[in-house]
Parts: C-alpha cells; structure tokens; sequence
C-alpha cells in the first residue's frame, strides 16, 4: 500500500505522475477526502475532468477503482448486490435429480456466498482491507432518482450491509468515495453535506496546454498553444454546450490524424465536429470567426 | 493536528476568528451552519491554519454546496481576511445580489372584522357572487375580493400529465419480472409458479412556472405567484423563476405551507421589482443555466407574460424556438386575452405564437382554473409546423 501524502503538494505531485494534472484546488480537495475520511463530491460540466481524477486517485493509491454508473431506475439490487436466481434454481433441480432429501442443508447451499452477486458498493465494501481501502466512483449521480439518492446517503453513513440470508457485511475500512455529477438536476441538500463539495472549472490556459502536451505527445508545441487559445476563446463566447478538457484532446487528436502542425482555417473547419457538437454552434463559430483565425477561407461555411 | 504544543489561547483566536467569518459569510448569503463550520475546523486541522490558501480552501470544500455558494464565498473570503485570493481556477458565474425592496405584493394584515367588511364579504360569499367573481379581473378587485380571490386560487392543484420513468414496479399486467418469478419457483422447491410482471412507474412530469412579475405584469403578480406556490405545494419538483430586470429562480422560496409567508420570502429574493422585461435575453439566460440541462426537459413549462418585449422580439422567438424543442409542452398565459377584442398583435406576442402549444387568458380566477385544465391536459400536444414567416424572422443574428 502506498504511503498517503502528507500534504496536498505531494498529492498533486504524484497524481502528476499518474497522468492528471490537478489544479491547487482539486488537489486540496482529494487530499482533506483522504485525509478525513469522506466522500468528495465533484460537480462541473461534462468534459471537465472528474471522472479522469477518480482514476488516477486509484492509481496514486495503488487501490482498485470500481466504477457504479448511475441512470434513472437504478436501484439497490444493481448498485448493491443480487442472487444468481437462475443458478439457485438449476442447483436445486441438480439436488433433486441426484435425490438428496436433507432440506436444511439445501436450503443452507442455496444461500451461499457463490450465488452471491455482488454489485459495485457491495465490491466496494469485500474489497477494503485495512490499509487498503477501494476507491468506489459513483459517477453522473444526477442521472439517478431520488429514491437512489436516499439509499446512497444510508450506505455512505456506515458502509455495512445487510444481507438477510447471510449476514451483514462490514468493511474492514471503509472505502474512499467519489461522487461525479455534471449538475442536470440539484443533487439533494443531505447528500451534498455528506461530501467535500468541489465544483471544477475548466481548466486555464497554462493548464490545458499542459494536458494536451502530457496527452498527445504527437502535438506540435505550436499546435497545442494554437488550439488551447481557441477553445479558451470559445468557452468565453456563448456557445450552447462550451467544449471541456476531453474535446480539446479529440479536436487535437484529429488535428494530428489530418497532419497539422499548426492549427489552420480548413483543417479546424473539417475537424470541429469532434469539438462542438451542436450544429448552432458549429454554424455560429464559422460564420463569426469564433476561433480567432483569420478566416477568409470560412465565407459560406 | 495543529503544530507544535500550541496553548489554548491560540486554539481559542483561531475559533473566534472561524466565527467572525462565519457572521460574514451568513451576510453574504453562505449558509455557515455548525455542523458544517465543524466540518471546517477539522479540514484546517488537516492542513495548514497558517496558510490563507489553506483555510480558504478548507473553507470552500465544506461550507459551499453550489457553484453560486461558491462565488459568494469567494467574495466573502476576500472580504473578511482582507486582499486577493490568487487561486488559479477563479469562479466565474455572477453572483445575484439579494437586496430588499419595498414590494407591491400585498400580504393581509390582521383581520379587524369591522361591521362594513362583514357585509361585503357575505355579499361577495353567495352563489352568484362567487361567479361574478370568477371572472372579475385580477387587476381591479377590492381588498375583501382579493382575499376572497386568494383563498380560491390556494386551493387550485394543478394536476398533470405524468411520463414513465425507468424504475418498475410490480403490477398484474406487464413485462415479465424474472426475478421475482425466479425467486417464487424457488420458495416452492422449483416448481413452476405463477409469472409474476412488472411495469414503469409512473412520475409526473415537471411544472416549471416562468413569470413576469414586472412593469404591465405587476398588477397580476400576486395571484400568478400564488398559482405558482398552489402547483408547487401539489407537485414536488416545480420550478418557478421571475423574470423582470433579472431572472430569478425562487423554487425554494415559493415551497412552504402558506401562501403568505411564501410569497414574503419570495419578495425577499427578487431583487428589482420596477423597470421593463427584456424577455428575449431572461428566457435565455433560463435556458442556458437551466433549461438546457434538464430543468425544462420533457416538462410542461407556463410563461406568464403579455409578451411585451422592449426593442426587436428576434432573440425571444429564437429562444422560444429552442424551449419548445426541449419542453413537452409550453403553455403562454396572457391576462391580455381575457378582455375583449384581443389579438396577438405586438411584435413580441407574434414572435412567441408559432412555439406556444397553448395560449390561455390569465386575468381572473376563471382563467386560472381553466389553466389548471389546460395544465392536466395529457393528449400530445400537436405541434403546429412553424410558419416559414417565423422561421425566417428567427434566423440566428
């Protein structure tokens, strides 16, 4: 088990060295999560990075990251645990045909621990040893109900489940949480007091070249520099959906994959499809030289 | 742990001064709780309480829990210890400043039950004079028919359509719910069972209430805001915002039990009451901070308007265009409609028309109740095919 860091400098350092490259903020905030034992709760726009910090976090710690994705309808038999019915059954017709007659003790196997499905927050809770916690990511909670989200409070207070043919459950240590929501809806109030609260901004400029550099290595410092002063200059205009972190890296990706060197008029024309993703601000970037270029070619674009 | 075999004296400075800042952050609008500033002691305990950036940041993590809260910390922070934060991702979105004004939303006073009143309320509580009142406008009614006019609109429960969500419930009729058929075979030693079903529960959609309280809407911004708090006393969930000089989401301040207290706390929140509405620029700034995300998604979303717009009505229609793509339907409650000899002719009704699944009079209770069956109304709403005039007129600027 890796050391914690002692301080949110030397956490910024090592999730550097996993491939994310935080900001003060992020790094406090995953630090004091660490620190004292509580989940932190990521808000920001999509694209911006939450889900990628949850992964290097589980690299930093050298723990196992379980993903739970939430959606509307998901409930405790997907988020928590189920019984492998069909298995139970063909078990018992087996019993039957070899004509074992002790009841008790079928019914005892049926109830077993290998007809035991465990979903992600009941993985979470098997899978935290001491000195080893798991890393669960609850990710997009505001696609999930209500009812989920009182469920999810109750498990987050004690980390024991109760599992009546069995037993209750309980982690050796409770594993660290990270709780994403790309606000569609207001989270409730009770959850929220839970966490840490960390809402993420896009990244400046310093930053995102940085990123794109550490990402695509293939980038031409120029390339980089040009396509991060667009999209900064984008995120300022009022665009329907502003990019995130992750179209910048596929708008250079296929900047890359068309051979650019620099960011020019008719490749990012070609290309703006993998940054913008409604067709009224594609249209609308193009026609008023959104990206700042010297668009003379861009006339009935 | 603080550092080093710090005396009590400094522990009790650092406390007093966690506190001063609490006071501030309440004025700023930050709620600063107790088990939250707790929260706070503790995450500075884990860092540095003599660094700015540390306590700033172990502030932020535990006491905001929106991106506005956040904002408003900042300011606050600055405010009280003094100089810039040079944090590197600085908030953005604008704060709303929540100033209070002198409103013109009545709110009863005490009954003095003086000989006079009584007999006009007996008078006005006869058959025929509740029917008269029904359709007697808003704007013009006396103190014993506004209160009268009150109590009515409280009891309104605007139903709706509902939509069907992911989650299932058991039900006799439906898909096949393996597992619990699975389950029941077991409980019988494997024998075949009875198959049990499930089907979608059902939720109701979402009532956001859009309502122009200002300049000509004023004199019917009491009883559209108390039909709003009637909907959302019924339907958990509505949004209200008002638009005037600036939207204003007051969904929190509109929930509560009565009426009048509900509607103090709303005056609390808006923060201009005066001035014209620029509805094209409002009802954008709704759908990119709102809308857009969820909030109008699939929901039936209630304009209260006269559709009086300042200058060229080009974004409104434009706006309109983009809220009736993502609402199940809209509906546009102009009191306008109700008088006689009405017809949609200003530039701003003309530009909002082709998008509006229903235009309803608002003027009177009357109105409001045949809004509450506009409102359940649960056939698909026909969408008219947009007259070429409005989509030429709402090409983007």
């Amino acid at each position: 088990m890796e050391t914690l860091p002692q301080d949110p400098q030397q956490l910024a350092e090592a999730l550097d060295a996993a491939g994310y490259l935080p900001d003060e903020g992020v790094a406090t905030a995953a630090f004091l999560a660490l620190r004292m034992r509580r989940p932190l709760f990521l808000e920001g726009e999509a694209g911006v990075g939450k889900t990628s910090l949850a992964r290097a976090l589980a690299q930093v710690l050298g723990t196992e990251l379980i993903r739970l994705q939430c959606y509307e309808g998901l409930d405790a038999a997907q988020a928590l645990y189920d019984w492998d019915f069909p298995r139970q059954l063909l078990h018992l017709r087996a019993a039957e045909a070899a004509g074992v007659t002790d009841v008790d003790k079928l019914e005892h196997e049926l109830y077993d621990r290998r007809f035991l499905l465990s979903r992600p927050i009941l993985r979470a809770v098997e899978t935290s040893s001491a000195g080893r916690p798991a890393l669960l990511l609850v990710d997009e909670v505001d696609r999930a109900d209500d009812e989920f989200e009182a469920f999810l409070l109750e498990v987050l207070s004690d980390f024991s489940v109760s599992i009546p043919e069995i037993g209750t459950v309980r982690a050796e240590e409770p594993p660290l949480v990270v709780v994403t929501s790309n606000r569609t809806r207001e989270v409730h109030d009770a959850l929220k007091r839970r966490c840490l609260y960390h809402w993420l901004e896009h990244p400046d400029y310093e930053r995102e070249v940085a990123i794109l550099r550490r990402r695509l290595p293939d980038a031409t410092e120029r390339l980089a520099s040009d396509v991060t002063a667009a999209v900064q200059r984008l995120r300022g205009q009022d665009l329907l959906k502003p990019p995130g972190v992750a179209e910048t890296i596929d708008w250079t990706e296929a900047l890359v994959a068309l051979g650019a060197r620099e960011l020019d008029p008719e490749r990012a024309a070609l290309t703006l499809g993998a940054l913008l993703k409604y067709r009224e601000d594609q249209e609308r970037v193009l026609r008023t030289d959104g990206l700042g270029l010297a668009a003379s070619v861009l006339a009935g674009g | 742990m603080t550092a080093g075999s710090t005396s009590s004296e400094a522990d009790r400075d650092v406390t007093d001064v966690l506190v001063g800042f609490a006071r501030t952050l309440r004025a700023y609008g930050v709620e600063a709780t107790p088990d939250r500033l707790h929260s706070m002691l503790g995450a500075v305990d884990s860092l540095d309480v003599t660094s700015r950036d540390d306590v700033y940041w172990a502030g932020r993590l535990t006491l905001c829990a929106t991106p506005d809260e956040v904002v408003r910390y900042h300011r606050a922070f600055e405010s009280y210890f003094g100089g810039e934060v040079a944090v590197q991702q600085r908030p953005r979105t604008p704060v709303v400043m929540v100033r209070a004004v002198a409103v013109p939303i009545d709110v009863p006073e005490e009954p003095g039950g003086e000989g006079e009143e009584d007999t006009e309320t007996a008078k006005a509580a006869t058959a025929s004079g509740v029917e008269v009142l029904r359709h007697r406008d808003l704007a013009r009614l006396g103190p014993e028919e506004r209160e009268q006019v009150r109590r009515m609109i409280a009891m309104l429960a605007p139903k709706g359509p509902v939509r069907r969500s992911r989650r299932r419930s058991p039900a006799s009729r439906g898909d096949l719910d393996a597992r619990r058929t699975v389950r029941e075979m077991l409980r019988r030693g494997g024998e075949p069972a009875l198959l049990e079903r499930h089907a979608p529960k059902v939720r109701p959609r979402r009532l956001v209430v859009l309502a122009d309280v200002s300049g000509s809407m004023q004199a019917y911004a009491d009883a559209t805001l108390r039909f709003a708090h009637a909907a959302a006393r019924v339907r958990p969930g509505t949004e209200v915002f008002t638009l005037g000089t600036r939207l204003t989401r007051v969904s929190r301040e509109i929930r509560g039990r009565e009426p009048d207290a509900a509607l103090e706390a709303v005056s609390a929140a808006v923060p201009d009451w005066s001035g014209g509405t620029r509805l094209g620029e409002q009802l954008k700034a709704f759908l990119d901070r709102w809308g857009q995300r969820g909030t109008a998604r699939g929901a039936v979303v209630v304009v209260f308007s006269d559709g009086w717009e300042r200058g060229d009505a080009t974004l409104l229609g434009e706006q309109m265009q983009r809220l009736h793509r993502l609402a199940h339907r809209v509906v546009w409650v102009n009191p306008h409609k109700g008088k006689d000899g009405f017809v949609p002719a200003t530039a701003g009704m003309r530009a909002v028309l082709p998008f509006v699944d229903a235009l309803v009079a608002g003027h009177s209770l009357a109105a409001f109740q045949e809004l509450v069956d506009v409102i359940a109304d649960d056939r698909p709403p026909m969408r008219p095919v947009p007259s070429s005039a409005a989509l030429s007129g709402g090409s983007r600027a």
